[in-house]
C-alpha cells in the first residue's frame, strides 16, 4: 500500500477522522503533563527564579514555528512534483498554525526577556530571525487568499514557499552576521542539551511532544476544512454550470 | 504542416467549457469558430496558442508556428505606429514593416503615437502585427472588432493573401469575412456537460 | 530581447514615472529623516548609510508593480509569452530594464543625498559601491514579486508584503558595507556576501520568476 493513497481527499478525511481523536488526546495529555510538571514540580532557577519556566512554552513553540515552515516546504514540493491536491491544501492549512506558533514564541520570548535582559525586545539575531519568519508566513498567507483560482494559488504559493525558504535561510545567516547577539545560550538553550539538567529536560521533552502532536492535530483538522471548502466550491461551480 | 486538434477539452477557471473538439486546419485554409458569447471560443484559442494547458486531448502543429492576436492589441500608447510594429518585428526576428504598414493602410499614420489612434486604427495596427511576425498560423480572437466595412475588407484581403501563400488561420468571429477558403465550425454542440472539473471531482 | 529592453527604456523615458518618481521619493525620504530624528549632525552622519540604503530600497519597491502591470493591461505580456522569447529571458530583461531606470539612478544620486545627511567622507565611495552591487538584486527579487502578483488587481500592497522579507539579506549586507565603509572599517566580508547574493539571485531567481509568470498567464 502506497502512502500516496492518502493523497485522495476522501481517503485523507476518512483516515484522519479515525486518528484525530487519538492525536488530540495525546497532545492534550502531553501538554497538561509537561506543563504541570514543568511549572510546579521543577525547582526554580537559581538566577532567574520562576521566570525560567516560560521556557516550557517558548522553546517548543519556537521549534514548531520552524518545523511548520519545513512541513509547508515539503508539502509544496509534493504539490509541484506529484500534484496531489491534499498536499497543497495541507501546506495552506499549516501556515496560520505556524504563524501562530511564531507569535507565541515571540511573545513568550518578550515576557521572558523583560525580567532577564531588562527589555521586552532586543535585536538579537534569533528574535530578529523569528520576526522575519513571521513576515514570510504573512506574505504566504496573503498570497493564498489573494488568488481566486485554487490551482493557480497552489502553484504560486508553492514556488513562493520554495524561494522563501532559501531567503529565510539567507536571512538567518545575514542576521547572525549583522548582530552576533546576546540570546541566552549556555544555561538554558536546548541547543546545548548537556547544559540543561535532566530535571528541566524531561518535562521539556514532554512539552515538545505535546506541541508536535498539537501541530499535527491542527493541520489535519484545518486540512479537512480546506478540503471541505474546496468541495463546496466544486459543488457550487457544478450547480452554476448546470 | 497542419494544425491538428484531437479530442480537445478546454477549461476556464478549472471548469471545462468545451470538450470533444476534433478538427484540423491545413495550410492554405482557414477555420472560423462560431458560437454564442461565453461558449469558450477565447478559451479554445488561448489553449491552441499554448497560453493555457489543454484540459484533455492534444494540440499538434501549433507551438512555434503561431501568431496570436487577442482582444487587446498589445500596443504601447507612448510609442509611434512604426515603433510598435518594429518592436514586434524584432521580437519575431524580422525587421521589415513596410508590407504590414501598406497592408493595413497605416503609412499616413506611421509617425503618430499609438495612443492617439482611433479604436479602429488601433485594431488595424494590432492586426498588422500578424504580418510582421512572419508566422504561418494565425490564431485570431474577434479580429474585426471596431473595424469599419472598408477595414474588414482590407483585413479579409490580407488573410486571403496569407492563405494563398500557404499560411493558415484559426479565428473566432461573428461576421462573414467573405473568404471562400474558410470553413465554419460551430462550437455550441461541443459544450462540456455540466460538472465541476475533474480535479474537483476528487473532492465530490 | 534587446528589442524588449530598448522598448522598455524608451517607454520609461517617454512616460516619465520610471526615473522621476523613484528619485523624487528617494529625495523626499532623505529630507524627512532629519525632520523625524532631529538635525544633530553627529546622529545624522552615523545613520546616513542606513537611511540611504532604506531610502533606495523603498524607492526601488515603489516602481516594482509597473514591471509587468502595464504590459498585462494592454495585452502585450500575453503576446510576449507566445512570442519566440523564453520567459526566463523576458523576466531577465524586465529586471534589467527596471534596474537601469530605477536602481542605477538611485546609485548615482545616493552620494548627493549623502551630503544632506553629513555622510562621513569614506562613506561616499562605499555607499555608492554597495548600492551598485546590491540594487541589481533588489530589481531581480522585485521582478519575482511582480511576476507573482501580475494577475491580482490592486496587488501593490501584497507585492510589498511579499518582496520586503525577501529584501532582508540584501539590505543587511548592503547597509553593512556602507556602514563599515563610512566608519573606515574593512568592508571585504560583507561586500563579498552582498556580491554573492546578487550573483546568486541573478543566476537563479529568473527561473522562478519565469515559472510564476507562465502560471499567471494561464488565467488570461
Amino acid at each position: 500500500m502506497s502512502i500516496w493513497e492518502y493523497a485522495n481527499p476522501v481517503k485523507f478525511i476518512r483516515t484522519t477522522d479515525r486518528v484525530l481523536p487519538w492525536i488530540s488526546a495525546g497532545a492534550a495529555i502531553c501538554l497538561v503533563v509537561g506543563l504541570v510538571w514543568g511549572f510546579f514540580f521543577t525547582p526554580d532557577d537559581y538566577r532567574q527564579g520562576s521566570t525560567v519556566k516560560i521556557f516550557y512554552i517558548h522553546v517548543p513553540a519556537a521549534m514548531m514555528a520552524i518545523n511548520a515552515w519545513a512541513m509547508m516546504l515539503v508539502a509544496s514540493l509534493i504539490w509541484i512534483i506529484r500534484r496531489h491536491h491534499v498536499s497543497a491544501l495541507a501546506a495552506r492549512a499549516a501556515a496560520p498554525v505556524g504563524a501562530t506558533f511564531t507569535v507565541i514564541a515571540l511573545a513568550t520570548g518578550a515576557f521572558w526577556g523583560q525580567p532577564m535582559w531588562g527589555t521586552w525586545w532586543a535585536w538579537d539575531p534569533r528574535l530578529t530571525s523569528f520576526l522575519v519568519l513571521f513576515l514570510f508566513y504573512l506574505g504566504y498567507m496573503a498570497l493564498w487568499s489573494a488568488i481566486e483560482n485554487d490551482d493557480t494559488a497552489a502553484d504560486l504559493t508553492s514556488i513562493l514557499c520554495l524561494v522563501g525558504s532559501v531567503f529565510a535561510i539567507l536571512s538567518r545567516y545575514a542576521v547572525l552576521f549583522w548582530n552576533q547577539g546576546l540570546h541566552q545560550g549556555a544555561s538554558l538553550s536546548l541547543d546545548k542539551e548537556e547544559n540543561v539538567a535532566d530535571v528541566f529536560w524531561y518535562p521539556a521533552l514532554v512539552c515538545i511532544a505535546g506541541f508536535v502532536l498539537l501541530f499535527i492535530a491542527l493541520v489535519f483538522l484545518r486540512t479537512q476544512t480546506e478540503i471541505r471548502a474546496r468541495r463546496m466550491r466544486a459543488l457550487i461551480a457544478r450547480e452554476r454550470q448546470a | 504542416m497542419m494544425l491538428n486538434v484531437t479530442d480537445l477539452a478546454v477549461a476556464r477557471g478549472g471548469i471545462p467549457v468545451l470538450e470533444g473538439l476534433t478538427f484540423s486546419v491545413a495550410p492554405g485554409t482557414a477555420l472560423v469558430l462560431r458560437g454564442p458569447n461565453g461558449s469558450g471560443k477565447t478559451t479554445l484559442l488561448r489553449t491552441v496558442a499554448g497560453l493555457q494547458p489543454a484540459f484533455a486531448g492534444t494540440v499538434d502543429g501549433a507551438g512555434e508556428r503561431i501568431a496570436y492576436a487577442a482582444h487587446s492589441d498589445g500596443l504601447k500608447s507612448m510609442l509611434t505606429v512604426t515603433e510598435n510594429l518594429t518592436f514586434w518585428a524584432q521580437v519575431f526576428g524580422g525587421t521589415d514593416i513596410a508590407q504590414a504598414l501598406s497592408d493595413f493602410q497605416l503609412e499616413p499614420l506611421a509617425d503618430r503615437l499609438a495612443g492617439n489612434l482611433s479604436a479602429g486604427q488601433k485594431r488595424r495596427l494590432g492586426l498588422a502585427r500578424l504580418v510582421v511576425t512572419g508566422r504561418p498560423l494565425w490564431v485570431l480572437d474577434e479580429p474585426t472588432v471596431s473595424l469599419d466595412t472598408a477595414s474588414v475588407a482590407l483585413f479579409a484581403s490580407v488573410v486571403r493573401r496569407h492563405l494563398g501563400a500557404g499560411g493558415s488561420a484559426l479565428m473566432a468571429t461573428h461576421i462573414d469575412l467573405g473568404i471562400p477558403e474558410a470553413e465554419v465550425l460551430d462550437v455550441a454542440p461541443y459544450k462540456a456537460s455540466p460538472r465541476a472539473s475533474v480535479l474537483d471531482e476528487a473532492f465530490l | 530581447m534587446i528589442a524588449l529592453l530598448i522598448r522598455d527604456l524608451r517607454l520609461a523615458v517617454r512616460a516619465g514615472g520610471g526615473f522621476g518618481l523613484g528619485l523624487s521619493f528617494f529625495l523626499i525620504l532623505t529630507l524627512l529623516v532629519p525632520f523625524g530624528v532631529g538635525p544633530e549632525t553627529g546622529l545624522l552622519s552615523r545613520i546616513a548609510p542606513g537611511v540611504l540604503w532604506i531610502g533606495a530600497l523603498l524607492a526601488c519597491l515603489l516602481s516594482l508593480d509597473r514591471i509587468f502591470a502595464l504590459d498585462h493591461e494592454d495585452g502585450s505580456l500575453e503576446l510576449l509569452v507566445t512570442a519566440p522569447l523564453p520567459s526566463e529571458g523576458i523576466v531577465t530583461v524586465k529586471a534589467l530594464a527596471h534596474w537601469l531606470t530605477s536602481g542605477l539612478p538611485l546609485v548615482l544620486v545616493a552620494p548627493l543625498l549623502g551630503v544632506l545627511l553629513s555622510l562621513p567622507a569614506p562613506g561616499y565611495l562605499w555607499v555608492t559601491v554597495s548600492l551598485a552591487v546590491g540594487t541589481p538584486a533588489l530589481s531581480v527579487i522585485g521582478t519575482f514579486g511582480a511576476a507573482l502578483t501580475v494577475g491580482i488587481k490592486r496587488g501593490g500592497l501584497l507585492l510589498s508584503l511579499l518582496v520586503l522579507p525577501l529584501y532582508v539579506p540584501t539590505l543587511i549586507f548592503g547597509a553593512e558595507v556602507a556602514r563599515r565603509g563610512a566608519e573606515g572599517l574593512s568592508v571585504q566580508t560583507p561586500l563579498l556576501l552582498l556580491g554573492g547574493i546578487s550573483a546568486g539571485v541573478i543566476a537563479l531567481l529568473p527561473f522562478a520568476s519565469a515559472a510564476v509568470l507562465r502560471i499567471n498567464m494561464r488565467q488570461g
